[in-house]
């Protein structure tokens, strides 16, 4: 075994998830950033807002698909950021399993209610 | 590392003890990171309220009156005013958190990482959240 262990080949233990996390934060930011700017504009120019308009909104099928990719952007999100104010501040690991699987529940049991709102209009 | 008599006098924080957190000053970075996770934290535990506003306002013309009567009549035993408050708390951690994210994504991008540039930064993401949060609340409360 005198494969190169250097550079851009550079053997690396563990499970990559950090990584792989940090990257996936940023892209869903990103998405739920263009989300708010698409959502405001649309809010902001146009006729009185009331019911009718607000409706109309989401009613169109391209933003039932972009809120769907964003309601999921942000369960993604969401997890990672509260996994890791739980390791951080939360030490023992029974408190930490129970802390995780309550995001999680929650997180899901969010994002269900939100696309059954939408596909609903 | 040259050490002076004034850096050795200096208090020492090795994992921050709830009670040292107070008398504990932080830069303006170190308070825009903190209010980071705590605006997170709050979106996490208010997403099913904003999910219940979305489906409300969606829902029908009926439930639209009842999502606009919960900021005035107000909701169950919560007065309107409350439920306003609420909403602007939800207003600033995303303004916060939105604002906050940008300067990350800015700096990941353009390593800008020097002191300076972090503390210049970290007031425009204060100041800039904090304003637009008290523009919103006039235009939510008057």
């Amino acid at each position: 075994m005198m494969e190169k262990n250097y550079g851009s080949k550079r053997l690396v233990v563990g499970a990559h998830y950090g990584f792989r996390d940090w990257l996936a934060q940023r892209v869903t930011a990103v998405l739920m950033a263009l989300f708010t700017i698409v959502l405001v504009a649309q809010v902001l120019f146009g006729a009185r807002l009331g019911y009718e308009r607000w409706s109309a909104i989401f009613s169109a099928q391209w933003m039932k698909v972009v809120t769907f990719v964003v309601i999921i952007a942000l369960l993604y999100h969401a997890w990672v950021g509260m996994r890791d104010i739980w390791m951080d501040y939360v030490k023992p690991v029974a408190a930490k399993l129970v802390l995780q699987v309550f995001t999680l529940v929650w997180l899901v049991g969010c994002a269900g209610w939100a696309v059954q709102v939408l596909w609903r209009l | 590392m040259a050490e002076t008599t004034q850096s050795r006098n200096r208090p020492v924080y090795r994992n921050i003890h709830v009670t040292q957190i107070v008398g504990y000053r932080l830069p303006p970075a170190g308070i825009v990171s903190i209010l980071h996770r705590v605006s997170g934290a709050l979106m996490f535990l208010l997403l099913p309220f904003v999910i219940w506003l979305f489906d409300v306002s969606l829902t029908s013309e009926i439930s639209y009156e009842r999502f606009t009567s919960a900021f005035v009549a107000g909701l169950g035993f919560l007065p309107g005013w409350f439920m306003k408050l609420v909403a602007l708390a939800l207003i600033w951690a995303y303004l916060h958190h939105f604002i906050a994210g940008v300067r990350h994504l800015w700096m990941d991008m353009t390593h800008s990482v020097s002191k300076a540039q972090g503390q210049v930064s970290a007031w425009i993401t204060l100041g800039a959240s904090a304003g637009l949060t008290l523009a919103l609340a006039v235009k939510l409360f008057i």
